[in-house]
């Protein structure tokens, strides 16, 4: 699950270095526009429905935080 | 009689000393303590820079008041201020400040570290030290006695065909024509409570700026990350009880793609402007179902004259695949349609080239004759004496309704994620990479992607986005890459744009 999405974050933004990144949000790396594509990418890969409360910088500042919280999700689904 | 708009603040600061002005996500201030900190801004500038007068000074901007600081005290002392973000690479930074050559450059402490990288001779001075200055209020009498309204308050840079930014040259007329405009045309009082969402390099933050010190209201400076984070965006307006927005149409297009308005809604909002590229009437759409009682305008209109010339109050239905008119336009502008040749008037109700007349018209591109010539031109229907028009560049018709709707662009520069980029610079930056032989650039309208066409030895997607970080903003990034051995030229042994859109993009 993981390698899918590093192919996901990789594809959205080849300048990246998700593994060393910590703070993707606080420190802005990724920006509305990515927020954007990237949900609806998670969304249609790993079959789940991130909504807006979900959007929290907690959830997305590190490629962990994303993976925790898609597994959340699928074992709420 | 108006001379600048400095009376804004001179005249708001008289009625509602006590007031907050500007609020970011750290400070608030109030009326009276931003006049006086603009002063002690302007005295300590004035003092490093003497004798200075119309001059530009550069300042690294965050989504901070100091900032704001910064601009109005360079105002005071009768200099005009050129907004920089401190994010931008540092190889676009010296492209500026070479056009520019500022007599100074102001800096917050956090963004004044950028400039130990930057190449740059002249002073760099902390604003915070500046605020320590006393204000001495002769020496500023002294500078407003000889301003005149037609000196340049700003420098806001575009992108340029060429390679190089322009910095649009913006008088003070410019702006009072534009804010007196608002107020009348949408009713703007003291109860404005803004939220600003552009960043201060972009035009559309003057409309924030400028409206709330004329009517005395208050701006909250949304941080950033709320536009991602979006259910916070909505806890902040109305925590703070937000009534107007003048948003980028790519902002209010993020709330409709997350659907954030099944889940909270803004209870305050009262107006809704926005502007930056063409809104879908289905995002439009999305928000007036769930914020029927708000008032929508469509702005339209270039930095070259003064943000915004047309408006359209949107006041009917729209189905989601029809076009919202871009209007009429604002009082004391006079918009002319001109045919190709840019020698007559187009047919009536035949597309022309929208072009623009009135004293919005920015003062020009500064230290760019050239580039200015080309864009702001004579009058073509008027021999007779001098009289400058400022051509944009787009193309348009009025409908049966006497509104007039945008139909396309005349060259190759486009709107992408509200900001505005001339492609040949893309194409400039990665043609300047040693790894790449050959490249274009071509914009898929369809996917609002940046596509980008390259010839290299190998692959390098990675390589080449990591390179092209250090020259262009994460904005003017392709989002979609095609590597290729060899590109196709057509007969003209030019890379053959035709074959390339008609196979990846229009496929």
């Amino acid at each position: 699950m993981k390698e899918q999405l590093l192919d996901i974050l990789n594809d959205l933004r080849p300048d990246v270095e998700f593994e060393k990144e910590k703070k993707l949000i606080d420190d802005g790396v990724l920006d509305s526009f990515d927020i954007v594509s990237l949900v609806s990418e998670l969304n249609s890969e790993f079959d789940v429905e991130i909504n807006v409360m979900d959007l929290e910088p907690d959830n997305f500042n590190t490629v962990e935080a994303m993976l925790e919280l898609i597994v959340k999700m699928q074992e709420e689904g | 009689m108006q001379k600048s708009v400095l009376d804004y603040l001179e005249e708001s600061a008289e009625r509602f000393p006590d007031k907050i002005v500007f609020a970011d996500d750290k400070n608030e201030v109030t009326y009276r303590e931003f006049q006086h900190q603009v002063k002690a801004v302007a005295t300590g500038l004035a003092k490093q820079i003497p004798s200075e007068r119309n001059r530009p000074v550069a300042v690294l901007i965050e989504r901070k008041i100091e900032s704001l600081t910064g601009f109005f005290g360079i105002a005071y002392s009768g200099n005009f201020y050129a907004p920089i973000d401190y994010q931008m690479p540092v190889k676009r930074i010296e492209l500026m400040l070479e056009t520019l050559k500022p007599v100074a450059v102001l800096v917050t402490a956090s963004a004044g570290t950028v400039m130990d990288q930057v190449a740059y001779d002249g002073p760099v001075l902390d604003l915070q030290t500046l605020q320590n200055t006393s204000a001495d209020q002769d020496l500023l009498d002294e500078i407003a006695r000889r301003r005149i309204d037609t000196d340049p308050l700003y420098a806001i840079f575009t992108s340029g065909s060429t390679g190089v930014p322009k910095g649009v040259l913006v008088s003070h007329r410019s702006v009072i024509d534009l804010i007196d405009n608002f107020k009348e045309e949408f009713g703007f009082d003291d109860t404005m409570v803004l939220g600003n969402q552009a960043p201060f390099d972009f035009d559309v933050s003057v409309k924030d700026i400028y409206s709330t010190l004329k009517n005395g209201g208050t701006m909250y400076v949304i941080p950033k990350m709320m536009f991602s984070m979006v259910a916070r965006l909505i806890d902040y307006l109305n925590e703070k009880k937000i009534n107007t927005v003048i948003w980028a149409t790519s902002a209010l297009r993020i709330v409709e793609n997350l659907n954030v308005f099944s889940k909270k809604l803004p209870e305050y909002l009262k107006t809704v402007m926005f502007s930056g590229e063409v809104m879908p009437n289905k995002v439009l759409n999305y928000w007036r179902k769930y914020l029927p009682g708000v008032m929508y305008v469509n702005l339209y209109g270039p930095t070259e004259i003064t943000c915004n010339c047309t408006f359209y109050k949107v006041d009917r239905p729209f189905a989601d695949e029809e076009a919202l008119p871009i209007g009429i336009a604002f009082q004391n502008t006079d918009l002319v349609l001109l045919d190709d040749e840019r020698k007559a008037e187009a047919e009536p109700g035949q597309v022309g080239e929208i072009c623009i007349r009135g004293s919005s018209l920015a003062l020009g591109y500064y230290n760019n004759e050239e580039k200015t010539r080309e864009a702001f031109i004579q009058n073509p229907l008027n021999p007779m004496y001098p009289e400058t028009i400022y051509c944009t560049g787009d193309l348009a018709q009025y409908a049966e309704d006497g509104n007039l709707m945008f139909v396309s662009r005349k060259d190759y520069q486009i709107k992408h994620m509200g900001h505005r980029i001339e492609l040949s610079e893309i194409e400039i930056a990665v043609n300047a990479l040693p790894f790449v032989e050959a490249a274009c650039c071509i914009y898929d309208t369809g996917e609002e992607k940046i596509v980008l066409f390259y010839q290299a030895s190998e692959k390098c997607d990675r390589e080449l986005l990591k390179q092209l970080g250090k020259n262009l903003p994460k904005y003017m990034f392709p989002n979609r890459m095609e590597h290729f051995e060899k590109l196709p030229l057509n007969k003209n042994a030019k890379i053959d744009r035709t074959w390339l859109n008609e196979n990846y993009i229009l496929k």
